[in-house]
């Protein structure tokens, strides 16, 4: 009797949250095939150095990656020179030098990936208001991760017949609320791959995500790594405590 | 002064030598090598020793993190980041610290569970339940505060709203809120003095920790049945016997913390807290950690704000008066047929109470709220004094020996 009561309690339970689910994103997310996911996923790291060559042309112009040195895209296959060009194409702001002046000087790869704007006022004055988050952790900081952003980049609509949006607002599908301040990022085309890979939205959208959630998790590949380590090493150790024990129990009655 | 008294031989000599000035190794021998432990004791004795590890775990883990980290409201997110990203090995710590806390809750939980069901807190442990509940309540204050360190939008709102609660008590409410920040509003002042009591209270858990493993070895374990044991017959040595089961339990539950850990690091945390803190923005729906969230479900489930906060804390307090206030002689729920299904509904209502709390205090989930609440307080208030006066219990077996024979 118990065991169906708490049946029925954890049933209503489920079929509550799913609909409340429902009420709030008005779009399933579609799940996108991910590299990375699994036990023994991996980045795809041609995939990623493209995705950042789609951040440095577009989204670079609004968002800022805080938290990233240019030195750390080691990681993903550029070489220490690369790393330098690529630096030395933005400038920061050093000093003071010897005269008590600060001075403007190319970035290096100890430097953090360059700010667009000088500071949050700078960033929302040029945006109507809205401020471009940091897109350091954004997979990680948002419901449904990678998929969200691929979503996001790739769900916007004409608006809705009916539906209020906004001064200055656009409707895409995957935004908590419907609406969002940035204007469609990314189109077919938008940016011109060296390899040949097809640039339609779709690839672009997909390779931007691998380069974001590899921003937001570096330690990805290492974790997992180590994960099934850990996880064989306490297996056979559960195993040998589990003879161990049968065998010193077989004596106690 | 004890004189030359005998002291225990040891085969080695260094053993000896310390023995000699103090009795340690013979007391290590006394308290973990023969400490009797009933042999029917079943695999919810093994979470006591696994709590013991996951403390010393979490400090280890803490000092790290502690290294590197900085307590300002304009570096302490990038700090945590930093640890994450240039720290060898960094990203591993702190992942081991922060599901770290949520599986010492699942554990402790599990711990309680057990001693509740099968009436440990009754005579003659009852100072070791108190002992438990301080714990439990001290550990509640060290996540709540280390919740806060990393500065994300959770930790920024979580104690902006914990800390509101104060300003409900009538009178001195506003005094000892802006007492407790350092500040009139959540700030600089509040994340330092957070993180020194953070680090300290961990110290003073380990510290009561000892104490309640003190208390446990006067009278020893409890055991499933609830009959004491009455010939060494009923009990084995803790080792090799209890070891061997705790070395088990333990490697499963290294398998499912390192399931979590590499695999789903951010499966008990919110979203919210890799934004950075912001005065300006309040998130859609501010949540506790899951394992604060049942007492958050009693706060919200009351709309009147003092209200709330009383029956919250009347809610934890009450736990220190269970040994009085359930009166059955009987401890093991084994052998009360009626009130050992409304323990396990108990355990549902904490569960569904906790669930709720993590959901907007609206419509269904807080006719939810409600209910929980009402039954976990009946459970304790009503239900634990008055159904032994009407339980017809079942027999109890004569020894501990004739139930573990029996199986
Ligand atoms: C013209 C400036 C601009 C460009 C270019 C731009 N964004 Fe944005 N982005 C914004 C603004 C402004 C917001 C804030 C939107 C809001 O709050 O409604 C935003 C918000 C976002 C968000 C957060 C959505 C959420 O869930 O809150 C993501 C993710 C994002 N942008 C990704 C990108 C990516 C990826 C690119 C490059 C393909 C890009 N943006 C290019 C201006 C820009
Ligand atoms: C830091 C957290 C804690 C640690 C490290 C810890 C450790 C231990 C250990 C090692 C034992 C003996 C082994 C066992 O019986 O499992 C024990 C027993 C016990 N604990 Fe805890 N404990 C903790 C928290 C709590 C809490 C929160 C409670 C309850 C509120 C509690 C209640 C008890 C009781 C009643 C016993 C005696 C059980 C018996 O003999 O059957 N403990 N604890």
């Amino acid at each position: 009797m118990m065991n169906k009561l708490l049946f029925t309690l954890f049933a209503l339970i489920i079929i509550n949250s799913s609909l409340q689910a429902e009420e709030l994103k008005a779009e399933k997310l579609k799940k996108q095939d991910w590299s990375f996911e699994g036990i023994t996923g991996t980045f795809d790291r041609a995939s990623i150095q493209r995705g950042f060559k789609v951040y440095r042309e577009v989204c670079a112009v609004c968002h800022s990656m805080n938290l990233l040195y240019y030195r750390d895209l080691i990681d993903i296959g550029f070489s220490p020179d690369q790393i330098k060009v690529i630096a030395s194409e933005y400038t920061v702001i050093d000093g003071p030098n010897d005269e008590g002046e600060m001075f403007e000087r190319p970035a290096r790869p100890s430097d953090r990936f360059v700010d667009p704007y000088r500071n949050d006022v700078e960033a929302r004055l040029s945006n109507n208001g809205a401020y471009p988050p940091d897109l350091s952790l954004i997979t990680k900081s948002r419901k449904g991760g990678a998929d969200y952003l691929y979503n996001l980049l790739t769900g916007y609509a004409e608006t809705e017949e009916g539906s209020d949006i906004g001064e200055g607002m656009y409707y895409n599908l995957y935004m908590p609320g419907n609406q969002i301040a940035m204007p469609q990022p990314l189109y077919d085309e938008s940016v011109e791959y060296d390899d040949g890979t097809p640039n339609n939205l779709n690839q672009l959208s997909y390779d931007l995500t691998n380069f974001l959630v590899w921003a937001a998790e570096p330690e990805l590949e290492e974790r997992k790594r180590i994960g099934i380590i850990a996880i064989l090493f306490f297996v056979v150790f559960g195993v040998f405590s589990f003879f161990l024990k049968l065998r010193l129990w077989k004596k106690v009655s | 002064m004890k004189k030359n008294t005998e002291v225990k031989k040891y085969k080695n000599s260094f053993l000896n030598w310390i023995e000699y000035r103090l009795p340690i190794i013979s007391y290590l021998e006394r308290e973990y090598g023969d400490y009797p432990m009933p042999k029917n004791a079943n695999y919810f004795w093994s979470f006591g020793a696994m709590l013991t590890i996951i403390l010393v775990v979490m400090i280890f883990s803490g000092i790290f993190l502690a290294m590197y980290y900085t307590p300002h409201v304009d570096m302490a997110f990038e700090s945590t980041e930093r640890i994450m990203r240039d720290v060898s090995f960094g990203w591993l710590i702190r992942y081991i610290h922060s599901n770290g806390a949520s599986f010492f809750f699942i554990v402790v939980y599990l711990h309680m569970v057990r001693s509740i069901y099968y009436g440990s807190f009754k005579y003659p442990r009852e100072l070791n339940w108190l002992f438990g509940v301080t714990i439990y309540l001290l550990m509640m204050v060290t996540a709540f505060l280390g919740y806060t360190l990393p500065w994300g939008q959770m930790s920024y709102w979580a104690a902006t709203v914990i800390t509101n609660l104060f300003s409900a008590i009538p009178l001195v409410g506003e005094s000892i809120k802006i007492w407790l920040l350092g500040d009139y509003t959540v700030g600089n002042a509040t994340l330092n003095r957070f993180f020194a009591l953070h680090y300290v209270l961990p110290f003073v858990i380990l510290g009561i920790v000892a104490l309640h493993v003190a208390a446990v070895h006067v009278h020893g374990s409890n055991n499933p049945s609830g009959v004491e044991v009455k010939t060494p017959k009923d009990t084995v040595k803790f080792f090799p016997y209890m070891l061997i089961k705790d070395t088990l339990a333990f490697s499963v539950f290294g398998i499912i913390i390192s399931a979590v850990i590499f695999f789903g690091p951010n499966l008990m945390a919110e979203v919210d807290n890799y934004i950075p803190a912001d005065p300006m923005v309040t998130p859609a729906h501010i949540v506790p950690n899951w394992y604060l969230a049942p007492f958050y479900a009693i706060l919200r489930a009351v709309p009147d704000k003092l209200g709330g906060v009383v029956l919250m804390f009347g809610s934890i307090l009450v736990l220190f008066f269970l040994p009085w206030l359930d009166k059955s002689k009987i401890k093991s729920c084994s052998y009360r047929p009626v009130y050992k299904w409304m323990t396990i509904l108990f355990f549902a209502d904490f569960f569904i109470l906790g669930y709720v709390g993590l959901k907007p205090a609206v419509g269904t989930y807080l006719l939810m709220a409600r209910v929980g609440v009402i039954y976990y307080f009946l459970y304790f208030l009503v239900l634990a004094p008055l159904v032994p006066k009407f339980e017809k219990t079942s027999q109890l077996p004569d020894s501990i020996s004739d139930v573990y024979g029996a199986k």
